[in-house]
Protein backbone atom coordinates (compact mmCIF):
# COMPACT_ATOMS: atom_id res chain seq x y z
CA UNK A 1 0.00 0.00 0.00
CA UNK A 2 2.77 2.64 0.54
CA UNK A 3 3.66 2.66 -3.25
CA UNK A 4 0.11 3.72 -3.67
CA UNK A 5 0.71 6.37 -1.24
CA UNK A 6 3.78 7.32 -3.24
CA UNK A 7 1.97 7.34 -6.34
CA UNK A 8 -0.81 9.61 -4.91
CA UNK A 9 1.68 12.14 -3.19
CA UNK A 10 3.99 12.11 -6.69
CA UNK A 11 1.25 13.14 -8.72
CA UNK A 12 -0.24 16.14 -5.98
CA UNK A 13 3.31 17.40 -5.97
CA UNK A 14 3.11 16.82 -9.98
CA UNK A 15 0.53 19.22 -9.73
CA UNK A 16 1.97 21.68 -8.31
CA UNK A 17 4.90 21.47 -10.78
CA UNK A 18 2.57 21.32 -13.58
CA UNK A 19 0.48 24.51 -12.65
CA UNK A 20 3.94 26.68 -12.12
CA UNK A 21 5.02 24.87 -15.21
CA UNK A 22 2.03 26.30 -16.76
CA UNK A 23 3.12 29.88 -16.51
CA UNK A 24 6.59 29.20 -17.64
CA UNK A 25 5.51 27.35 -20.65
CA UNK A 26 2.39 29.92 -21.33
CA UNK A 27 4.80 32.94 -21.13
CA UNK A 28 7.57 31.08 -22.95
CA UNK A 29 5.50 30.52 -26.01
CA UNK A 30 3.75 33.97 -26.28
CA UNK A 31 6.66 36.24 -25.08
CA UNK A 32 10.06 33.69 -25.77
CA UNK A 33 11.37 34.32 -23.02
CA UNK A 34 12.18 32.13 -19.56
CA UNK A 35 10.47 34.17 -16.45
CA UNK A 36 12.97 32.87 -14.16
CA UNK A 37 11.26 35.21 -11.46
CA UNK A 38 8.28 33.16 -11.84
CA UNK A 39 9.42 30.83 -8.94
CA UNK A 40 9.46 33.89 -6.88
CA UNK A 41 6.25 34.70 -7.65
CA UNK A 42 4.59 31.78 -5.67
CA UNK A 43 6.83 32.72 -3.03
CA UNK A 44 5.02 36.16 -2.90
CA UNK A 45 1.69 34.45 -3.25
CA UNK A 46 2.22 32.01 -0.45
CA UNK A 47 3.53 35.02 1.72
CA UNK A 48 0.52 37.07 0.60
CA UNK A 49 -1.98 34.27 2.32
CA UNK A 50 0.46 33.41 5.40
CA UNK A 51 0.54 37.30 6.33
CA UNK A 52 -3.75 37.10 5.57
CA UNK A 53 -4.17 33.88 7.46
CA UNK A 54 -1.76 33.81 10.55
CA UNK A 55 -0.94 37.16 11.10
CA UNK A 56 -3.87 38.88 10.48
CA UNK A 57 -6.47 36.14 10.89
CA UNK A 58 -8.49 36.17 7.53
CA UNK A 59 -10.68 33.75 5.75
CA UNK A 60 -8.26 31.87 4.08
CA UNK A 61 -10.01 31.57 0.67
CA UNK A 62 -10.34 35.30 1.15
CA UNK A 63 -6.69 35.37 1.55
CA UNK A 64 -6.01 33.20 -1.40
CA UNK A 65 -8.43 35.42 -3.74
CA UNK A 66 -6.17 38.67 -2.68
CA UNK A 67 -2.81 36.74 -3.29
CA UNK A 68 -4.07 35.80 -6.76
CA UNK A 69 -5.17 39.45 -7.33
CA UNK A 70 -1.70 40.76 -5.82
CA UNK A 71 0.56 38.24 -8.31
CA UNK A 72 -1.73 39.22 -11.31
CA UNK A 73 -0.81 42.77 -11.06
CA UNK A 74 2.83 42.20 -9.54
CA UNK A 75 3.23 39.88 -12.55
CA UNK A 76 2.16 42.77 -14.83
CA UNK A 77 3.92 45.16 -12.74
CA UNK A 78 7.26 43.09 -13.37
CA UNK A 79 6.65 42.62 -17.24
CA UNK A 80 5.36 46.10 -17.45
CA UNK A 81 9.04 47.53 -15.89
CA UNK A 82 11.64 44.99 -16.17
CA UNK A 83 10.86 42.95 -19.45
CA UNK A 84 8.71 44.89 -21.82
CA UNK A 85 11.37 47.35 -22.27
CA UNK A 86 13.89 44.85 -23.65
CA UNK A 87 11.38 42.94 -25.85
CA UNK A 88 13.08 44.32 -29.02
CA UNK A 89 17.26 44.27 -27.53
CA UNK A 90 19.25 42.84 -30.18
CA UNK A 91 20.35 39.54 -27.81
CA UNK A 92 17.61 37.89 -25.86
CA UNK A 93 20.29 37.05 -23.17
CA UNK A 94 19.15 40.70 -21.99
CA UNK A 95 16.06 39.71 -20.57
CA UNK A 96 16.95 36.93 -19.48
CA UNK A 97 20.00 38.17 -17.08
CA UNK A 98 16.55 40.95 -16.20
CA UNK A 99 14.88 37.82 -15.33
CA UNK A 100 17.28 36.39 -12.52
CA UNK A 101 17.49 39.84 -11.40
CA UNK A 102 13.96 40.33 -10.42
CA UNK A 103 14.10 36.64 -9.06
CA UNK A 104 16.96 37.89 -6.26
CA UNK A 105 14.97 41.50 -6.32
CA UNK A 106 11.69 39.93 -5.20
CA UNK A 107 13.76 37.09 -2.68
CA UNK A 108 15.65 40.18 -1.04
CA UNK A 109 12.50 41.95 -0.73
CA UNK A 110 10.81 38.92 1.05
CA UNK A 111 13.78 38.94 2.70
CA UNK A 112 13.49 42.44 4.29
CA UNK A 113 10.11 42.17 5.18
CA UNK A 114 9.83 38.40 6.51
CA UNK A 115 13.66 37.77 7.39
CA UNK A 116 15.39 34.41 6.26
CA UNK A 117 13.58 31.81 9.09
CA UNK A 118 11.17 29.28 7.73
CA UNK A 119 7.88 30.43 8.82
CA UNK A 120 5.14 27.71 10.01
CA UNK A 121 2.36 27.65 7.24
CA UNK A 122 -1.24 26.65 8.30
CA UNK A 123 -2.64 24.71 5.78
CA UNK A 124 -5.95 26.62 4.08
CA UNK A 125 -7.31 22.94 3.19
CA UNK A 126 -9.60 21.71 6.27
CA UNK A 127 -10.98 18.67 4.92
CA UNK A 128 -10.08 15.45 6.62
CA UNK A 129 -7.60 12.94 4.98
CA UNK A 130 -9.65 10.22 2.77
CA UNK A 131 -9.20 6.72 4.32
CA UNK A 132 -9.04 3.50 2.17
CA UNK A 133 -8.55 0.19 1.84
CA UNK A 134 -9.50 -0.29 6.09
CA UNK A 135 -7.39 2.48 6.90
CA UNK A 136 -4.12 1.24 5.06
CA UNK A 137 -4.12 3.98 2.33
CA UNK A 138 -4.03 7.62 3.48
CA UNK A 139 -4.67 10.14 1.36
CA UNK A 140 -4.34 13.92 2.98
CA UNK A 141 -6.59 16.70 1.73
CA UNK A 142 -4.05 18.88 0.64
CA UNK A 143 -3.76 16.07 -2.04
CA UNK A 144 -7.05 15.62 -3.14
CA UNK A 145 -7.44 19.76 -3.17
CA UNK A 146 -4.33 19.84 -4.80
CA UNK A 147 -5.02 17.13 -7.99
CA UNK A 148 -8.48 18.21 -8.18
CA UNK A 149 -7.19 22.25 -8.97
CA UNK A 150 -4.92 21.17 -11.32
CA UNK A 151 -7.66 19.45 -13.04
CA UNK A 152 -9.90 22.47 -12.95
CA UNK A 153 -6.98 24.90 -14.27
CA UNK A 154 -6.14 22.47 -16.99
CA UNK A 155 -9.78 22.09 -18.26
CA UNK A 156 -10.47 25.77 -17.51
CA UNK A 157 -7.15 26.97 -19.44
CA UNK A 158 -7.83 24.73 -22.50
CA UNK A 159 -11.52 26.08 -23.26
CA UNK A 160 -9.86 29.80 -22.40
CA UNK A 161 -7.46 29.11 -25.37
CA UNK A 162 -9.60 27.50 -27.47
CA UNK A 163 -12.92 28.90 -26.82
CA UNK A 164 -12.28 32.91 -26.44
CA UNK A 165 -11.11 35.55 -28.76
CA UNK A 166 -8.22 36.65 -26.26
CA UNK A 167 -7.74 32.36 -25.93
CA UNK A 168 -7.11 33.01 -29.75
CA UNK A 169 -5.22 36.36 -29.71
CA UNK A 170 -2.57 33.92 -27.61
CA UNK A 171 -2.37 31.07 -30.16
CA UNK A 172 -1.65 33.98 -32.77
CA UNK A 173 1.13 36.11 -30.83
CA UNK A 174 2.58 32.19 -29.94
CA UNK A 175 3.16 31.61 -33.71
CA UNK A 176 3.59 35.03 -35.21
CA UNK A 177 4.16 38.62 -33.53
CA UNK A 178 4.04 40.33 -36.71
CA UNK A 179 1.24 38.80 -38.35
CA UNK A 180 -0.82 38.83 -35.21
CA UNK A 181 -0.67 42.88 -35.02
CA UNK A 182 -1.98 43.04 -38.78
CA UNK A 183 -4.84 40.80 -37.72
CA UNK A 184 -5.81 43.78 -34.99
CA UNK A 185 -4.48 41.71 -32.27
CA UNK A 186 -2.87 43.91 -29.75
CA UNK A 187 0.48 42.32 -29.15
CA UNK A 188 1.37 43.98 -25.97
CA UNK A 189 -1.88 43.70 -24.59
CA UNK A 190 -1.74 39.83 -25.32
CA UNK A 191 1.63 39.23 -23.55
CA UNK A 192 0.85 41.50 -20.26
CA UNK A 193 -2.87 38.56 -20.01
CA UNK A 194 -0.68 35.99 -20.29
CA UNK A 195 1.55 37.29 -17.63
CA UNK A 196 -1.38 38.16 -15.92
CA UNK A 197 -3.02 34.60 -16.01
CA UNK A 198 0.36 32.63 -15.27
CA UNK A 199 0.84 34.78 -12.07
CA UNK A 200 -2.08 34.31 -10.91
CA UNK A 201 -1.73 30.18 -11.45
CA UNK A 202 1.41 30.91 -9.56
CA UNK A 203 -0.33 32.06 -6.50
CA UNK A 204 -2.43 29.41 -6.55
CA UNK A 205 0.48 26.96 -6.92
CA UNK A 206 2.36 28.51 -3.84
CA UNK A 207 -0.60 28.56 -1.58
CA UNK A 208 -1.02 24.39 -2.34
CA UNK A 209 2.75 23.54 -2.06
CA UNK A 210 3.02 25.91 0.88
CA UNK A 211 -0.33 23.59 2.65
CA UNK A 212 1.09 20.36 1.68
CA UNK A 213 4.66 21.05 2.95
CA UNK A 214 3.79 23.30 5.55
CA UNK A 215 6.80 25.86 5.97
CA UNK A 216 7.62 29.07 4.54
CA UNK A 217 10.46 31.03 3.72
CA UNK A 218 11.98 34.16 1.31
CA UNK A 219 13.91 30.67 -0.68
CA UNK A 220 10.77 28.47 -0.78
CA UNK A 221 9.74 29.68 -4.57
CA UNK A 222 13.25 28.72 -5.70
CA UNK A 223 13.54 25.26 -6.11
CA UNK A 224 9.91 24.40 -7.34
CA UNK A 225 10.29 27.32 -9.59
CA UNK A 226 13.80 25.53 -11.35
CA UNK A 227 11.89 21.72 -11.29
CA UNK A 228 8.60 23.52 -13.01
CA UNK A 229 11.03 24.86 -15.38
CA UNK A 230 12.42 21.10 -15.92
CA UNK A 231 8.70 19.92 -16.11
CA UNK A 232 7.84 22.20 -18.57
CA UNK A 233 10.89 21.74 -20.91
CA UNK A 234 10.35 17.88 -19.89
CA UNK A 235 6.36 17.93 -21.45
CA UNK A 236 7.36 20.45 -24.39
CA UNK A 237 7.66 24.11 -23.46
CA UNK A 238 5.09 26.23 -24.90
CA UNK A 239 2.97 22.96 -24.71
CA UNK A 240 -0.50 22.92 -22.09
CA UNK A 241 -0.82 19.38 -22.11
CA UNK A 242 2.65 19.25 -22.03
CA UNK A 243 3.27 21.29 -18.80
CA UNK A 244 0.21 18.82 -17.25
CA UNK A 245 2.65 16.09 -18.40
CA UNK A 246 6.03 17.22 -17.06
CA UNK A 247 4.44 17.97 -14.22
CA UNK A 248 2.94 14.94 -13.01
CA UNK A 249 6.30 12.99 -14.43
CA UNK A 250 8.32 14.97 -12.76
CA UNK A 251 6.72 14.66 -9.08
CA UNK A 252 6.30 11.22 -9.65
CA UNK A 253 10.23 10.94 -10.25
CA UNK A 254 11.13 12.65 -7.32
CA UNK A 255 8.64 11.13 -4.74
CA UNK A 256 9.36 7.52 -6.50
CA UNK A 257 13.27 8.27 -6.19
CA UNK A 258 12.71 9.52 -2.48
CA UNK A 259 11.26 6.42 -1.30
CA UNK A 260 13.29 3.62 -3.02
CA UNK A 261 16.39 5.33 -3.85
CA UNK A 262 18.18 8.15 -1.61
CA UNK A 263 16.30 10.89 -0.68
CA UNK A 264 19.47 13.41 -1.18
CA UNK A 265 20.05 11.95 -4.53
CA UNK A 266 16.01 12.92 -5.57
CA UNK A 267 16.87 15.69 -7.10
CA UNK A 268 20.13 14.81 -8.77
CA UNK A 269 18.08 11.60 -10.26
CA UNK A 270 15.20 14.02 -11.35
CA UNK A 271 17.85 16.50 -13.50
CA UNK A 272 19.30 12.96 -15.23
CA UNK A 273 15.95 12.11 -16.44
CA UNK A 274 15.94 15.79 -17.93
CA UNK A 275 18.84 14.97 -19.56
CA UNK A 276 18.31 11.61 -21.02
CA UNK A 277 14.96 12.94 -22.40
CA UNK A 278 15.87 16.15 -24.07
CA UNK A 279 18.75 13.70 -25.80
CA UNK A 280 15.95 11.67 -27.17
CA UNK A 281 13.51 13.85 -27.75
CA UNK A 282 14.96 17.77 -27.59
CA UNK A 283 11.58 19.38 -28.24
CA UNK A 284 10.47 17.32 -25.05
CA UNK A 285 7.75 14.92 -24.96
CA UNK A 286 4.63 16.82 -26.65
CA UNK A 287 6.97 19.86 -27.91
CA UNK A 288 6.37 20.72 -31.65
CA UNK A 289 8.96 20.12 -34.43
CA UNK A 290 9.68 23.02 -36.26
CA UNK A 291 8.24 22.63 -39.75
CA UNK A 292 8.57 24.86 -42.41
CA UNK A 293 7.93 25.02 -45.53
CA UNK A 294 9.06 27.60 -47.98
CA UNK B 1 -9.33 63.09 -51.79
CA UNK B 2 -7.29 60.28 -51.97
CA UNK B 3 -7.54 57.19 -50.15
CA UNK B 4 -4.28 56.43 -48.57
CA UNK B 5 -1.88 59.88 -48.70
CA UNK B 6 2.27 59.34 -47.74
CA UNK B 7 3.61 62.74 -46.91
CA UNK B 8 7.76 63.26 -47.41
CA UNK B 9 8.08 59.69 -45.22
CA UNK B 10 11.45 59.47 -43.87
CA UNK B 11 12.21 56.00 -42.30
CA UNK B 12 15.67 54.87 -40.47
CA UNK B 13 16.58 51.76 -39.64
CA UNK B 14 19.64 52.79 -36.54
CA UNK B 15 21.38 54.97 -38.49
CA UNK B 16 20.91 54.13 -41.80
CA UNK B 17 18.08 55.66 -44.14
CA UNK B 18 16.05 53.20 -45.80
CA UNK B 19 13.17 56.18 -46.95
CA UNK B 20 14.54 59.35 -47.88
CA UNK B 21 11.04 61.45 -47.95
CA UNK B 22 8.40 59.04 -49.97
CA UNK B 23 5.24 60.82 -51.67
CA UNK B 24 2.60 59.16 -53.27
CA UNK B 25 -1.00 58.63 -53.08
CA UNK B 26 -3.98 55.78 -53.68
CA UNK B 27 -7.15 56.89 -54.93
CA UNK B 28 -10.29 55.00 -54.11
CA UNK B 29 -10.84 52.19 -56.09
CA UNK B 30 -7.12 52.41 -57.95
CA UNK B 31 -5.01 49.11 -58.14
CA UNK B 32 -1.51 51.23 -57.47
CA UNK B 33 1.92 48.86 -58.14
CA UNK B 34 4.79 50.00 -56.25
CA UNK B 35 7.76 48.48 -58.08
CA UNK B 36 11.51 48.61 -57.62
CA UNK B 37 14.64 46.37 -57.26
CA UNK B 38 15.32 44.05 -53.35
CA UNK B 39 16.48 46.77 -50.59
CA UNK B 40 14.79 49.92 -52.41
CA UNK B 41 12.25 50.12 -49.34
CA UNK B 42 9.39 48.85 -50.46
CA UNK B 43 8.43 46.42 -47.60
CA UNK B 44 9.52 49.31 -45.13
CA UNK B 45 6.75 51.46 -46.97
CA UNK B 46 4.24 48.95 -46.52
CA UNK B 47 5.46 48.46 -42.58
CA UNK B 48 5.28 52.31 -42.08
CA UNK B 49 2.11 52.09 -43.22
CA UNK B 50 0.53 49.46 -41.26
CA UNK B 51 2.20 51.07 -37.97
CA UNK B 52 4.96 47.90 -37.60
CA UNK B 53 7.67 50.91 -37.81
CA UNK B 54 7.43 54.03 -37.12
CA UNK B 55 8.84 56.92 -39.25
CA UNK B 56 11.42 59.39 -37.84
CA UNK B 57 9.17 62.36 -40.73
CA UNK B 58 6.66 62.30 -42.92
CA UNK B 59 2.63 61.49 -42.54
CA UNK B 60 0.10 58.63 -43.40
CA UNK B 61 -3.09 59.85 -44.15
CA UNK B 62 -5.85 56.84 -44.39
CA UNK B 63 -9.68 58.85 -45.76
CA UNK B 64 -8.07 61.85 -44.29
CA UNK B 65 -7.52 60.78 -40.88
CA UNK B 66 -3.46 61.11 -39.60
CA UNK B 67 -2.78 57.04 -39.24
CA UNK B 68 1.13 57.42 -38.14
CA UNK B 69 1.01 57.48 -34.86
CA UNK B 70 -1.71 54.65 -34.41
CA UNK B 71 -0.63 51.34 -33.48
CA UNK B 72 -0.62 48.59 -35.99
CA UNK B 73 -3.62 46.24 -34.31
CA UNK B 74 -5.79 49.23 -34.56
CA UNK B 75 -5.46 50.14 -38.26
CA UNK B 76 -7.07 46.40 -39.08
CA UNK B 77 -10.49 47.73 -37.85
CA UNK B 78 -10.20 51.29 -40.00
CA UNK B 79 -10.82 49.02 -42.92
CA UNK B 80 -6.97 48.42 -44.24
CA UNK B 81 -5.89 45.08 -44.38
CA UNK B 82 -2.07 43.63 -44.98
CA UNK B 83 -0.88 40.95 -46.70
CA UNK B 84 2.28 40.25 -45.70
CA UNK B 85 5.87 39.21 -47.89
CA UNK B 86 6.28 35.67 -47.15
CA UNK B 87 2.51 35.40 -46.47
CA UNK B 88 3.12 34.86 -42.89
CA UNK B 89 0.39 32.48 -42.46
CA UNK B 90 -0.04 30.72 -38.86
CA UNK B 91 1.83 27.37 -39.57
CA UNK B 92 0.30 25.48 -36.68
CA UNK B 93 -3.16 26.77 -37.30
CA UNK B 94 -5.72 24.94 -39.32
CA UNK B 95 -6.41 27.13 -42.49
CA UNK B 96 -10.18 27.40 -40.72
CA UNK B 97 -8.68 28.49 -37.84
CA UNK B 98 -6.22 31.11 -39.77
CA UNK B 99 -9.35 32.59 -41.58
CA UNK B 100 -11.02 33.39 -38.44
CA UNK B 101 -7.72 35.43 -36.91
CA UNK B 102 -8.49 37.26 -40.25
CA UNK B 103 -11.56 38.10 -39.05
CA UNK B 104 -10.33 39.23 -35.43
CA UNK B 105 -11.93 42.65 -35.22
CA UNK B 106 -14.86 41.55 -37.13
CA UNK B 107 -18.00 41.66 -34.47
CA UNK B 108 -20.73 40.79 -36.32
CA UNK B 109 -20.71 37.33 -36.76
CA UNK B 110 -23.23 36.55 -40.03
CA UNK B 111 -20.75 38.84 -41.38
CA UNK B 112 -18.18 36.61 -41.00
CA UNK B 113 -19.99 33.79 -41.81
CA UNK B 114 -20.94 35.35 -45.13
CA UNK B 115 -17.44 36.22 -45.51
CA UNK B 116 -16.35 32.76 -44.78
CA UNK B 117 -18.38 30.97 -47.44
CA UNK B 118 -17.51 34.10 -50.11
CA UNK B 119 -13.67 33.03 -49.80
CA UNK B 120 -14.59 29.23 -49.56
CA UNK B 121 -16.77 29.59 -52.60
CA UNK B 122 -13.29 31.55 -54.50
CA UNK B 123 -10.66 29.27 -53.35
CA UNK B 124 -12.26 25.99 -52.94
CA UNK B 125 -8.59 24.81 -52.00
CA UNK B 126 -8.98 26.71 -48.67
CA UNK B 127 -12.55 24.96 -47.94
CA UNK B 128 -11.09 20.85 -49.10
CA UNK B 129 -7.99 22.10 -47.23
CA UNK B 130 -9.91 23.59 -44.30
CA UNK B 131 -8.57 21.32 -41.59
CA UNK B 132 -5.24 21.32 -42.39
CA UNK B 133 -2.32 22.70 -40.91
CA UNK B 134 -1.98 25.92 -42.32
CA UNK B 135 2.25 25.10 -42.70
CA UNK B 136 1.47 21.89 -44.81
CA UNK B 137 0.30 23.46 -46.97
CA UNK B 138 2.21 24.76 -50.94
CA UNK B 139 3.64 28.38 -51.51
CA UNK B 140 0.66 29.25 -53.56
CA UNK B 141 -2.14 27.52 -50.97
CA UNK B 142 -0.87 29.13 -48.69
CA UNK B 143 -0.64 32.77 -50.95
CA UNK B 144 -4.50 31.75 -51.48
CA UNK B 145 -4.66 31.50 -47.40
CA UNK B 146 -2.97 35.03 -46.76
CA UNK B 147 -5.10 36.70 -49.50
CA UNK B 148 -7.98 35.12 -47.85
CA UNK B 149 -7.57 35.97 -44.39
CA UNK B 150 -7.12 39.42 -45.32
CA UNK B 151 -10.47 39.58 -46.96
CA UNK B 152 -11.86 37.93 -43.77
CA UNK B 153 -11.41 41.63 -42.43
CA UNK B 154 -13.83 43.33 -45.16
CA UNK B 155 -11.40 45.75 -45.72
CA UNK B 156 -11.60 48.85 -48.14
CA UNK B 157 -7.95 48.60 -48.88
CA UNK B 158 -5.61 45.71 -48.79
CA UNK B 159 -1.40 46.45 -48.92
CA UNK B 160 -0.46 43.03 -51.06
CA UNK B 161 3.46 42.51 -50.51
CA UNK B 162 5.00 40.46 -52.81
CA UNK B 163 2.66 38.02 -53.30
CA UNK B 164 4.40 36.39 -56.53
CA UNK B 165 7.18 35.60 -54.47
CA UNK B 166 8.55 31.91 -54.76
CA UNK B 167 5.75 30.98 -56.89
CA UNK B 168 5.81 28.92 -60.43
CA UNK B 169 4.58 30.80 -63.39
CA UNK B 170 1.54 29.08 -63.35
CA UNK B 171 0.47 30.45 -59.65
CA UNK B 172 1.90 33.75 -60.62
CA UNK B 173 -1.18 34.04 -62.52
CA UNK B 174 -3.66 31.97 -60.45
CA UNK B 175 -2.48 35.14 -57.83
CA UNK B 176 -3.18 38.21 -59.53
CA UNK B 177 -6.44 36.56 -61.05
CA UNK B 178 -7.19 37.09 -56.89
CA UNK B 179 -5.68 40.35 -56.85
CA UNK B 180 -8.02 41.30 -59.79
CA UNK B 181 -11.20 39.67 -57.80
CA UNK B 182 -9.95 41.89 -54.96
CA UNK B 183 -9.99 45.00 -57.60
CA UNK B 184 -13.63 44.00 -58.80
CA UNK B 185 -14.99 44.09 -55.85
CA UNK B 186 -14.00 47.04 -55.21
CA UNK B 187 -11.06 47.32 -52.80
CA UNK B 188 -8.47 49.68 -53.40
CA UNK B 189 -5.44 47.81 -53.34
CA UNK B 190 -1.39 49.22 -53.27
CA UNK B 191 0.81 46.14 -54.67
CA UNK B 192 4.47 45.80 -54.29
CA UNK B 193 5.91 43.45 -56.54
CA UNK B 194 9.03 42.54 -57.54
CA UNK B 195 7.63 41.23 -60.69
CA UNK B 196 7.28 44.53 -62.48
CA UNK B 197 5.70 43.15 -65.64
CA UNK B 198 2.74 41.31 -63.84
CA UNK B 199 2.07 44.23 -61.69
CA UNK B 200 2.03 47.15 -64.44
CA UNK B 201 -0.01 44.95 -66.49
CA UNK B 202 -2.77 44.71 -63.83
CA UNK B 203 -2.02 48.52 -62.16
CA UNK B 204 -3.83 51.94 -62.85
CA UNK B 205 -0.94 53.63 -61.96
CA UNK B 206 2.66 52.91 -60.67
CA UNK B 207 5.82 54.38 -58.65
CA UNK B 208 9.30 53.32 -59.09
CA UNK B 209 11.26 52.72 -56.05
CA UNK B 210 14.84 53.09 -56.01
CA UNK B 211 16.57 53.22 -52.71
CA UNK B 212 14.60 54.76 -50.64
CA UNK B 213 13.83 57.62 -53.03
CA UNK B 214 10.28 57.75 -55.96
CA UNK B 215 12.12 58.29 -59.31
CA UNK B 216 9.62 57.87 -61.33
CA UNK B 217 5.51 57.44 -61.11
CA UNK B 218 2.93 57.43 -63.69
CA UNK B 219 0.35 55.78 -65.83
CA UNK B 220 0.92 51.97 -65.54
CA UNK B 221 0.42 51.15 -69.23
CA UNK B 222 2.65 54.03 -70.15
CA UNK B 223 5.42 52.66 -68.21
CA UNK B 224 5.50 49.84 -69.81
CA UNK B 225 6.03 50.69 -72.81
CA UNK B 226 8.92 53.13 -71.35
CA UNK B 227 12.48 52.63 -71.94
CA UNK B 228 13.75 52.99 -68.68
CA UNK B 229 11.57 51.15 -67.29
CA UNK B 230 12.41 47.96 -69.71
CA UNK B 231 15.46 48.28 -69.42
CA UNK B 232 15.73 47.87 -65.47
CA UNK B 233 12.94 46.08 -64.40
CA UNK B 234 11.23 44.42 -67.46
CA UNK B 235 14.60 42.54 -68.28
CA UNK B 236 14.00 43.45 -72.16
Amino acid sequence: MSFLTYIINGISLGSVYAIIALGYSMVYGIAKMLNFAHGDVIMVGAFVVYSMTSKMGLNPLLAIVCAMVFCTLLGMAIEKVAYKPLRNATSSLAVLITAIGVSYFLQNIALIIFGSDPKAFTSVVTMEPIKLAGGELTISGEAVVTILTCIVIMVGLTLFINKTKAGQAMLAVSEDKGAAALMGINVNGTIALTFAIGSALAAIAGVLLCSAYPSISPYTGAMPGIKAFVAAVFGGIGSIPGALIGGILLGLIEILSKAYISSQLSDAIVFAVLIVVLLVRPTGILGKQIQEKV
Amino acid sequence: MAMLEVKDLEVYYGLIQAIKGVSFEVNQGEVIALIGANGAGKTTILHTITGLIQPKAGKVLFEGTDITKVPGHKIVSMGMAHVPEGRRVFANLSVYQNLKMGAYTQKDKNAIEENLERIYKHFPRLEERKNQMAGTLSGGEQQMLAMGRALMSSPKMILMDEPSMGLSPLLVKEVFSIIEYCHESGITILLVEQNAKMALGIADRAYVLETGNITMSGDAKEMLENEDVKKAYLGV
